[in-house]
């Protein structure tokens, strides 16, 4: 893509990461969350990872972040009261600290040599290349993840239920 | 004409360093926890771009199984805070500081 | 590039004015048939200007004048509710179910002027991927529409309905995956071409004969998403006055009314592609008619075109009206049974169905 487009996607990713961090309301938050990973799935279109940014919007944005509204919702979470109550100091040092590893990573990256990338071979990103990775050289870590998933829903299971009937 | 990748890189960069301050500066449980999705989604980023760089899927196979990953723990750890909602009523993290009570 | 371009835009524009206006006629036949089905007349009180004509213009009164009447009513957002959520809502209710008309392919190819235009707003590889995607998106809809109306039968409206949607997307993806395992490809125009050969030289190869479960899977999953009857708790109109869009009027309401008619040409739309040959016209090529006997009658490739287009909106709307004619006939579903036909009997249901099919391709070839 070229430099017009990536520089909106990154703008656009910036302002809705920002978003996340700082509004006070937890709702319009996940909202803004919902926002970057879906810009988030478009910029991994232009990489040419097709079958991976359909994922990204079914498990992230569509499944993740509704269980994070249900939770939210659940809890009837108000605005988040202006960060008050001292320890101003060790905020504004986390601001410094962030933005200062910002900075430092992306001038480093900056500096890298490489070019615009090669030409994609034929079939890159699509399903079936995925997935031939998936289950040959990958398999152990994806019958590793399934055990994971299970194991997961049922200690979420458990963790939501009520004590007692 | 294609951008160069690590102008991805830097980009992941950035909204890696964001998620960090929020992780750091927010005090709601639930936005440290959107703030480390927004973590990993910048690695994600990450992968994907240098996959792209190297042409082999297997950097969009590791994004896969951080996908999955990020899927379990978000389910477990929405699933403590809505536990430790029921004891004392706060998402505060500042208020959730006792082990029992 | 330009030329590309300008052949994009025109094909979506084509789509979205198709979708807009079977919309419109979908909400003149819920009426009218809803109207049959219970022996009474229904709505034929439309008149222009106070009754100037001496004459009832019947149903182009009540598709003109129901839409000018939603939109030209005041807005009204609820004290205490949150403007932008409030606002957000119909948008991520209607954009992801009009962006998915994208995938879905209307016609085979148009040979115009040396070009070969094919009928598919945007050829990708990943089709059904990104028809599941949007469809997750549209769950935000409701969930935004419950939350920000600050009224309590929106909130268990959206609450009912979010899950509702989340839970028949699992069997609605696995329902597909039975289709994409028959076809090999999750492109929708390959299927769609795909399904253009005969079994035994005589029947057309159409996937509700390879696969008849996922087809009915899938359309009480599609029903489902839709949320209507018999699965409109959400929307339950006795229980909850509206349900999630008690609390929106005017455009806002039009705008969830046009999705959900979207939605359900959507499912018919998605249903025709996979299960019922989307544009094939049985024995009917590129050039004209092949008789199993042997005989060949040409056509102009224009005229075959027109014919497949139009045989696609035929099947779509015998499927929408399969859909109304389902709303008007059965009662709703109470909450639990909901939920317990989504999670215990459709989900194994869809997951034996992908078992059966892996054992079908793997021992037949």
């Amino acid at each position: 893509m070229g430099p017009l487009t990536f520089a909106v996607l990154a703008v656009l990713l910036v302002v809705s990461a920002l978003a996340v961090v700082l509004h006070p309301n937890p709702v319009k938050g996940a909202m803004a969350l919902v926002a970057t990973l879906f810009v988030l799935a478009v910029v991994f279109v232009f990489l040419d990872a097709h079958m991976i940014a359909a994922l990204q919007v079914i498990v992230y944005a569509g499944a993740i972040m509704v269980l994070f509204l249900f939770v939210i919702m659940l809890l009837s979470l108000q605005d988040d009261l202006p960060e008050g109550g001292g320890r101003v100091g060790l905020r504004t040092a986390a601001w410094i600290g962030g933005g200062a590893l910002a900075c430092a990573v992306a001038w480093i990256c900056l500096r890298s040599p490489l070019g615009a990338p090669p030409e994609a071979p034929q079939g890159y990103g699509g399903v079936e290349a995925v997935a031939r990775s998936l289950f040959t050289d990958f398999l152990l870590p994806f019958e590793l993840t399934s055990i994971l998933l299970l194991v997961a829903v049922i200690g979420a299971v458990v963790l939501a239920q009520r004590r007692g009937a | 004409m294609m951008v160069p990748i690590s102008w991805y890189l830097a980009l992941s960069a950035v909204l890696f360093s964001i998620g960090t301050v929020g992780v750091l500066v927010r005090r709601n449980v639930i936005v440290i926890f959107m703030s480390i999705e927004l973590m990993l989604n910048a690695v994600n980023l990450s992968f994907v771009a240098l996959a792209r760089q190297l042409g082999n899927v297997d950097g969009q196979v590791i994004v896969f199984f951080v996908m999955t990953v990020a899927a379990a723990e978000a389910a477990v750890g929405l699933a403590i805070i809505v536990a430790a909602f029921r004891n004392r009523p706060t998402v505060n993290a500042d208020e959730l500081t006792l082990l029992r009570w | 590039m330009w030329g590309e371009v300008g052949i994009a835009a025109a094909k979506s524009l084509a789509v979205l004015v198709m979708v807009l206006n079977l919309c419109v006629v979908l909400l003149w036949v819920e009426r009218k048939g809803s109207a049959l089905i219970q022996d009474r007349i229904g709505a034929n009180r439309a008149n222009v200007f106070g009754g100037i004509l001496p004459f009832n213009l019947g149903i182009v009164n009540t598709m003109i004048a129901d839409p000018i009447k939603m939109f030209t009513k005041e807005d009204v957002v609820p004290a205490g509710a949150d403007r932008l959520l409030h606002f957000l809502g119909p948008f991520l209710a209607v954009f992801p179910v009009m962006v998915t008309f994208a995938a879905v392919p209307f016609g085979d190819v148009l040979l115009i002027g040396g070009r070969e235009i094919d009928l598919q707003v945007a050829a990708l590889d990943v089709g059904l991927l990104y028809v599941l995607a949007m469809a997750s998106l549209a769950v935000y809809g409701v969930v935004l529409g419950g939350w920000s109306s600050n009224s309590r039968w929106a909130l268990l409206g959206g609450i009912r309905g979010s899950a509702q949607m989340i839970s028949y997307e699992i069997a609605m993806g696995l329902a597909l995956i039975g289709a994409v395992m028959t076809y090999g490809t999750l492109d929708l125009q390959v299927i769609a071409r795909a399904q253009g050969e005969y079994l035994w030289g005589v029947v057309p190869a159409w996937g509700i004969l390879y696969q008849p479960l996922a087809f009915f899977i899938f359309l009480v999953a599609g029903i489902a998403e839709t949320k209507r009857v018999p699965f409109d708790l959400p929307e339950g109109e006795s229980e909850l006055t509206s349900g999630y869009f008690t609390e929106y009027s005017g455009s806002k309401q039009a705008t969830f009314m046009l999705g959900d008619f979207a939605e359900i040409i959507l499912v018919s739309a998605l249903a025709t592609t996979l299960f019922f040959g989307a544009w094939q016209v049985p024995f009917l090529a590129r050039d004209g008619w092949y008789f199993p006997g042997g005989t060949h009658l040409a056509m102009p490739q224009l005229a075959v075109a027109a014919l497949q287009v139009a045989s696609f909106i035929v099947k779509v709307l015998l499927l929408c009206c399969f859909q109304i004619l389902v709303r008007w006939s059965l009662p709703r579903y109470r909450y639990d049974q909901l939920m317990n036909l989504g999670w215990k009997r459709l989900l194994p249901l869809s997951l034996a169905n992908v078992v059966v099919t892996g054992a079908v391709i793997v021992l037949a070839g």
